[in-house]
């Protein structure tokens, strides 16, 4: 097989051709599959959305809000029924405070504050510790644990060793600590900003009657 | 405080090795003796310093604000694999004897996934420069703990008497397994 | 009867990840479970196929002293198009692969098969060896996740085979994974010594 000469000019000029081929079909691909990747990403976040609130009719405008006790901010989804009527609040909501680190997760608030339902997004915890927080705290049959339906004004959300009305995960003290932090997280930065909740309803009101 | 935070993570908590599996390549090739894991150690420490800076700028200068992301992948090798190239060539002229030390170790490194790994881990993380640099060095540290320990244990189990069907990478492996457990031991410490 | 030698090599006799010792960070990284062994399997194999396919069309018009560096760029756009698909089309996949993925670019058996394979021989042979290593590839990983998965959480392919509270974590943490590929080695070389 009759390899090529080496010259400089030939080599520039392979090395740019080959470039220049690979980006443009990249820039092809990446065109083509951007829709469907943004796509993707939305029905990934409504269905969480959808998991954690109970049934509504329309999302309204998602917003950002900064919490007084951390840097990063949570991003709010209301919801509305066919009479523009808030249903709930979503709350992408974490905590750094998980066995290794970060905690994501979707918590779901009626108007009032009431936890309606959560799902872990994200975590970094022992693997399969994930599923269980998106059981344990759920079980309606064992109301120690469960938290679906409390709300952290009216019981204390915080681990029975703590003092609180929560029991933990099963030798997950931390972990659990960690899950109550964030939902507590969402219910005081959703409770301390009523302002920005006022104001997307009003918008969306108007949007209704116009 | 951050800092800290990103070493003790980098190096214990998060081994690059024996908990991201990043540079296991290395990690089982060049892991017999203890001398040539250190030497090892020296040129992946470099080109991951220098990688992680190049490659966050280029990220932050062209690649975000021409919203070409998508090309990461492609723009971020070819960095490496140039600049292991550039590294070699400046060494051979500027410091012979470090060349002669790191020499053979640097082509090897184009392939060391551990370098990719640690410059898009850098941007997903969103660090900002001198954090990407302190993840970069406490990565290249974890890396060269674990290939050290792990050629320390390797010159012993020369020496012991191993069952047939275990030599070689079997027991390596299990070996490499044992150590990762110990290192299981850091979790939770941040 | 040449071309089918060529193909099967990879399974057993030639095994990229039990024989050859290519490509562990994959290899050790994503097998936590059967299909995440197999996805991140099937997506080396389309890579492997398609660079093997195009190194091999282009050897010839590429000078010797940049052939790397053009190989390189041939594989990590092809890697970038596996990211991209996926990432539209199989999102929970590619989220559980997570950085893997790009990382596809310098497992060394990519660029080890078109260094070593495609820059030598003709398309067809190229295209079948590229095939043949990665289902070799495929199945090593497969075969890791699905132990590690077994042994783990009592589960092959989320089907449970014993309860799940009787699994031991360990093995699908990262010490596991060395240990299972350790052993499983120990009994592949075994089996081609017989």
């Amino acid at each position: 097989m009759a390899q090529k000469e080496s010259t400089f000019l030939n080599m520039t000029l392979t090395l740019f051709l080959v470039t220049l081929i690979a980006a443009t079909i990249l820039g092809f691909i990446y065109d083509l599959t951007k829709g469907d990747i943004a796509l993707a990403k939305q029905k990934a976040q409504k269905e969480a959305i959808e998991s954690v609130l109970p049934a509504f009719d329309t999302l309204g405008d998602s917003y950002k809000v900064l919490p007084e006790d951390a840097t990063d901010s949570l991003e709010f989804f209301p919801a509305y029924d066919a009479n523009q009527q808030l249903v709930g609040i979503a709350v992408k909501t974490f905590t750094k405070d998980g066995f290794s680190g970060l905690i994501s997760i979707m918590a779901g608030l009626a108007p009032d504050g009431t936890v309606t339902g959560f799902e872990v997004l994200e975590h970094k915890e022992t693997p399969g510790l994930g599923a269980k927080m998106n059981t344990w705290f759920k079980d309606e049959s064992k109301p120690g644990q469960n938290i679906i339906g409390k709300s952290p004004a009216t019981s204390k959300f915080e681990v029975s060793k703590d003092g609180g009305d929560v029991d933990a995960i099963t030798a997950s003290t931390i972990t659990s600590r960690a899950f109550l932090d964030a939902i507590v997280r969402a219910y005081n930065t959703y409770k301390n900003n009523p302002d920005q909740q006022e104001i997307s309803t009003n918008q969306l009101n108007e949007g209704g009657q116009s | 405080m951050e800092y800290i935070i990103i070493i003790i993570s980098a190096i214990f908590v998060n081994n690059i090795v024996l908990n991201q599996f990043l540079g296991i390549c290395p990690f089982l090739g060049v892991s017999k003796k203890i001398s040539t894991a250190v030497g090892m150690t020296g040129a992946v420490t470099f080109v991951m310093v220098i990688a992680t800076i190049v490659t966050y700028l280029i990220q932050v200068s062209i690649l975000n604000p021409l919203g070409l992301q998508f090309l990461q992948t492609i723009f971020f090798i070819l960095v490496i694999a140039s600049l292991v190239q550039l590294v070699e060539i400046i060494l051979k002229k500027v410091s012979p004897s470090l060349y002669q030390a790191l020499g053979v170790f640097l082509p090897l490194i184009t392939t060391n996934c551990a370098i990719l790994g640690v410059a898009i881990l850098t941007y997903q993380k969103e660090f900002n420069l001198m954090e990407g640099v302190v993840f970069a060095i406490a990565n290249a540290i974890g890396f060269g703990l674990a290939l050290v320990l792990f050629a320390g244990l390797r010159e012993h189990l020369d020496l012991m008497n191993i069952p047939k069907g275990l030599k070689g990478t079997p027991i390596a492996l299990i070996v490499a397994g044992i150590l990762a457990m110990a290192f299981m031991g850091f979790s939770g410490l941040v | 009867m040449n071309q089918m030698k060529n193909f099967t090599k990879g399974f057993i006799k030639e095994n990229p990840v039990f024989v050859l010792l290519l490509g562990m960070c994959p290899t050790l990284g994503v097998t936590s479970s059967a299909i995440n062994g197999l996805g991140m399997g099937l997506a080396t194999t389309f890579v492997l196929l398609m660079s093997n396919i195009v190194i091999s069309a282009i050897k010839n018009v590429i000078p010797s002293k940049v052939k790397i560096p053009s190989f390189i760029v041939v594989i990590a756009s092809l890697v970038t198009v596996v990211e991209l698909v996926m990432q539209a089309y199989l999102p929970a996949l590619y989220k559980s692969l997570g950085l893997f993925i790009p990382l596809i670019v310098v497992n060394c058996i990519v660029l080890g098969r078109a260094e070593a394979f495609a820059s030598k021989n003709t398309l067809v042979s190229s295209a079948i060896d590229g095939l043949g290593m990665g289902l070799g590839f495929a199945f090593a990983l497969t075969l890791l996740g699905a132990a590690r998965e077994f042994l783990g959480s009592g589960k092959i392919f989320d089907i449970a085979i014993f309860p799940e509270d009787y699994g031991m974590l360990l093995f699908v943490l990262a010490p596991g994974a060395f240990i299972v590929l350790g052993y499983l080695i120990a009994l592949i070389n075994r089996m081609n010594k017989a």
